[in-house]
């Protein structure tokens, strides 16, 4: 590959890549959407709170998230907390969220717990 | 004489079309500053978070105009917690969110007159999103009780919205008063799918059935008669 090509695959890449980086922060959709209820550090005391039957979960709590697969972390955004047979106040976002958007908020998830699946 | 009158008529009639515009000239002169007039709805997280107040370029589709007309010259908050929750929250020592009240601002109070002709004006405004389809609505009846079942415990909407002051969540609008301020036709398309009508919002599509977008409304109607702010 000359330097001209080199330069041509370099551009193609940055192109592809654009969407993508135009797409909003895992930390920016989670100050937009879940927030509200996780509150704006995730330990689950948001503005919400105080008249729910059931408290929204910490995700500060390493312990509980480590215990959570990313595709469980997944299923509950999209799909809400009733498909995985939690809480129905947490509502399904599939409708508002991109695939690469919940992508974004679950690795936002694990910052927040600092922890991986099976690794708390 | 004649040519007086003829003169008067003239004149008035030269003046009527600035009347009936007086209200558009209050809209584009003190509320567009923080209402969007034109659309279309925020498609941006940055957008939604830059949104003063509620869209108003389908306003026709959308409020009451007796609630409208009324409103405007004694404004009351709606969204405790602002458009934006975020722009209007902080973490207390405790570790507990609270609304950061300071930052709220209060509606400008219109006179009657200024009142009349702004709800003409967005009266007028009716370019919706999505349809909003007359008759979609038919009235019936239920119990506050099985309609608080279904608002609470069967959907989850108490999480984010309020059914009397001071009880429920309060990132979202108050709904105690919703059928005051808005048309029943339109709230059930709204609640079919909300994202049609504002891409980014942070109220989510629960996909619910037609029958309950009927039962939730009955359920406004009655709150609304119940609950008095």
């Amino acid at each position: 590959m000359n330097a001209a090509q080199r330069l041509l695959a370099a551009a193609t890449l940055a192109w592809l890549a654009a969407p993508a980086l135009a797409q909003p922060s895992g930390e920016d959709l989670y100050r937009t959407y879940c927030a509200q209820c996780h509150g704006l550090q995730g330990n689950g005391k948001g503005i919400n709170v105080r008249d729910m039957s059931v408290q929204p979960r910490d995700h500060t709590d390493s312990k509980y998230m480590a215990g959570r697969t990313d595709e469980e972390l997944r299923t509950a955004i999209v799909e809400g907390g009733q498909a995985l047979s939690k809480s129905v106040l947490m509502p399904p976002w599939g409708s508002v969220l991109e695939p690469q958007e919940v992508d974004a908020l679950v690795a936002y998830l694990r910052k927040l717990c600092d922890c991986q699946h099976g690794r708390p | 004489m004649k040519r007086h009158i003829v003169g008067l008529i003239v004149g008035f009639l030269a003046v009527a079309p600035s009347w009936a515009a007086s209200g558009e000239a209050i809209l584009q002169e003190r509320c567009v500053q923080c209402h969007d007039l034109t659309g279309p709805a925020p498609t941006t997280l940055e957008g939604l978070w830059a949104r003063k107040g509620p869209d108003l370029f389908y306003a026709g589709v959308k409020y009451k105009p007796e609630w409208m007309e009324r409103w405007l010259q004694n404004p009351t908050r709606i969204r405790p917690a602002g458009m934006f929750y975020g722009n209007h929250v902080r973490t207390g020592p405790d570790g507990q969110d609270v609304i950061d009240t300071a930052s709220l601002v209060e509606h400008p109070r219109l006179s009657a007159a200024e009142a009349k002709a702004v709800t003409r004006a967005l009266m007028a405004k009716k370019d919706a999103p999505a349809p909003v389809e007359k008759g979609a609505y038919q009235p019936g009846r239920i119990s506050l009780r099985m309609g608080e079942l279904m608002f609470d415990k069967f959907k989850g909407c108490l999480a984010c919205h309020q059914i009397e002051p001071d009880y429920g969540g309060l990132s979202g609008p108050e709904v105690y008063t919703v059928t005051e301020r808005l048309q029943e036709d339109f709230l059930v398309a709204y609640l079919r799918d909300p994202h049609a009508f504002d891409p980014k919002i942070f109220m989510p599509n629960k996909k619910l059935k037609d029958r309950d977008i009927q039962k939730f409304i009955h359920y406004f109607r009655a709150l609304a008669k119940e609950v008095k702010p």
